[in-house]
């Protein structure tokens, strides 16, 4: 057997997967979803159809101040627990990293427990004010579970790229009168923009296609994988949902697409 | 020593450095450095250098009792970043995300200076630091001596009262080393500002210091200018580690070193039963073997280029190193005289 066969044998049971798990079934859905009784005019309904468009454009805000809290907070947390060594410090790393370990199903039913109609807000708002504040069926609830399980996976990928930030760049700055803000403004933040695009890039695809948060949750909103959901299986509208599917990837890739592009100048201009 | 020049004048009080595990970086000490003056602090890695360094600049603080002034006020409390000091550290510390231009002007648009003030000056350090035609550049696209240029400009830049200058040759290979140090010395004197610059390199701490502070083990071994340190050391630590040295340990009788070889005339009449002694190789010169009243077995012969260096067995109860002129002949296994003026020998304190 000559060495090339021998590579493609290697690279068989990719192919084979690689067909039967993604490439088939993809397929298979952008097909189904022109199959509708609005044909190729289905996938433009993600659009155009007022419902649909609200949907996803709720989504979309959703996923971005999802991102940008949790860049904004894992940031703040991330540079801390790299830079101080304290008692408990490994414990606190664990806890916050531990939703990495949950299902959305059970992030939802903690913010239920936190911010539901017998929640612990809700009871301590109702002694104090004489008022039940409940939110965690509206988009606030599903905003805090989605930062909920954001923040770990941020966090991590934040805290190796300050691990490898040259403190000398710091003090050379500080040398030359840059106030603390100003440092950070001017070094640090450019320094870690490779780590805020990829660790961001995830939040964000994460919180485009949450389910499992958003079906314990949503009684009163809607994101698109919400609404996939119930189109396929309660009006069992195949080809909309398919259609739904595809936009709901299709924008998800492209907004990622255009956040690199932007901050690719800023990236490689970081060196 | 340049007394015309400006800057700060520079006083360090009792200033030690204990870090947060125990360890003890610097002994307290003091030290003061005039208004213009070029200071090396030079000692093997470990030696305190860098601490005190850091002290003075502001990113570490001394020990409680430490106290550091610039020009009589007291600023060991004042953050680095208003001390007004220029730095230049060993990795240069280039912000990767600006152009040379950027950094040198970085310092600069901190302290809101204007856009057509700032380009002037940044065209004038360009200039000073030989990097015309670079000002676009990323930081990526520069060789280490240009880096190193950029830092110095960038240093400068801001006018600083005092320079500090963390082995900023060390990163770059040796020929660039030697040409670059020409070339920082010829800046430093005409920038004439308060320079504190650290090093291990005893020739780079020779060629560019006014006075030179040898450090080993958190204390100051030495203070003197580079003659001093050179021609009169204090101890075996500073003997050896500037230049090169013969140490020898005989007994002296009356103002004679008895040696194997001979015996050799000293300075001072003093008598010792075991006295070191340090002579420099280049201050021991070849005779007649018959004559001298001192001599050895020539043990090996390196012939260096401007002049050769003998090991010489025989003479004292350690070999001897010996810088001989070029010119002369001499084989392994000739026996040769050795001629050393009295004023040449310097007597060391004893190790305890």
């Amino acid at each position: 057997m000559s060495q090339k066969s021998f590579v493609w044998l290697c690279l068989l049971p990719l192919v084979l997967v690689t067909t039967a798990f993604f490439l088939l079934p993809m397929a298979r859905l952008v097909v189904a979803g022109a199959e509708g009784p609005h044909g190729l005019t289905g996938y433009l309904a993600i659009l155009t159809e007022g419902r649909y468009r609200a949907t996803l454009i709720n989504t979309v805000l959703l996923a971005a101040a999802t991102t940008g809290v949790t860049l904004i907070v894992a940031t703040i947390a991330g540079m801390f627990l790299q830079r101080h060594r304290f008692p408990g410090r490994a414990v606190l790393i664990a806890m916050l990293t531990f939703p990495l370990a949950f299902p959305g199903v059970v992030v939802g039913f903690m913010i239920i427990l936190l911010a539901g109609r017998q929640g612990l807000i809700g009871d301590l708002s109702n002694r104090i004010f004489g008022e039940k504040f409940v939110f965690a069926y509206s988009i606030y609830g599903l905003f805090l579970g989605y930062l909920y399980f954001s923040i770990p996976r941020v966090i991590l990928t934040i805290m190796a790229a300050v691990q490898k930030l040259d403190v000398g760049l710091e003090e050379a700055a500080r040398s030359l009168g840059a106030s603390p803000w100003a440092v950070q403004r001017d070094v640090v933040l450019p320094a870690l923009a490779p780590a805020f695009v990829a660790s961001g890039a995830i939040a964000f695809a994460t919180a485009m296609g949450a389910f499992g948060t958003a079906f314990t949750l949503a009684t009163n909103i809607d994101v698109l994988p919400m609404l996939i959901y119930t189109e396929f299986t309660l009006a069992a509208n195949f080809a909309t949902s398919a259609a739904l599917s595809v936009g709901l990837g299709l924008i998800t890739w492209l907004i990622l697409a255009l956040a690199r592009t932007f901050s690719g100048s800023a990236v490689a201009a970081a060196g | 020593m340049n007394t015309a020049g400006h800057g700060a004048a520079v006083r360090i009080e009792a200033c030690g450095k204990t870090f947060a595990d125990g360890t003890r970086a610097l002994d307290p000490a003091t030290l003061d450095i005039a208004r213009g003056e070029t200071l090396v602090l030079l000692g093997p890695s470990g030696c305190g250098k860098t601490t005190m360094l850091r002290i003075i600049a502001g990113l570490e603080l001394p020990d409680a009792g430490g106290k550091v002034l610039f020009d009589g006020k007291d600023m060991t409390s004042v953050p680095i970043e208003r001390r007004n000091v220029g730095m230049v550290f060993q990795s240069y510390a280039l912000f990767p995300n600006m152009t040379v231009a950027d950094n040198i002007a970085y310092g600069l648009k901190i302290r809101g200076v204007a856009r057509g003030e700032r380009a002037a000056r940044v065209a004038e350090l360009v200039a000073l630091t030989n990097i015309t035609g670079l000002e676009n550049r990323r930081i990526d696209q520069l060789s280490g001596g240009q880096r190193q240029r950029v830092a110095l400009a960038r240093a400068v830049a801001i006018r600083p009262g005092i320079l500090l200058l963390d082995e900023p040759l060390t990163a770059l290979d040796a020929a660039l080393r030697d040409r670059l140090r020409g070339e920082l010395n010829r800046l430093l004197r005409a920038l004439g500002i308060t320079t504190i610059y650290v090093t291990h390199d005893q020739s780079e701490a020779m060629e560019l210091g006014d006075r030179i502070v040898v450090m080993r083990k958190g204390a100051i071994a030495q203070i003197g200018t580079p003659r001093e340190v050179y021609f009169a050391p204090k101890d075996r630590f500073v003997a050896e580690f500037i230049g090169a040295a013969n140490i020898v340990e005989a007994p002296i009788e009356n103002g004679i070193l008895i040696l194997p070889g001979g015996r050799l005339p000293i300075e001072g009449g003093a008598t010792a039963a075991n006295a070191t002694v340090m002579i420099r190789p280049e201050t021991i010169r070849v005779t007649d073997a018959g004559a001298a009243v001192l001599s050895g077995v020539v043990d090996s012969v390196s012939f260096i280029g401007n002049r050769q260096r003998l090991v010489v067995s025989g003479a004292s109860s350690k070999l001897l190193n010996v810088d001989a002129p070029n010119t002369i002949q001499a084989k392994v296994g000739d026996r040769i005289g050795l001629s050393i003026a009295a004023d040449a020998v310097r007597l060391l304190p004893s190790e305890p």
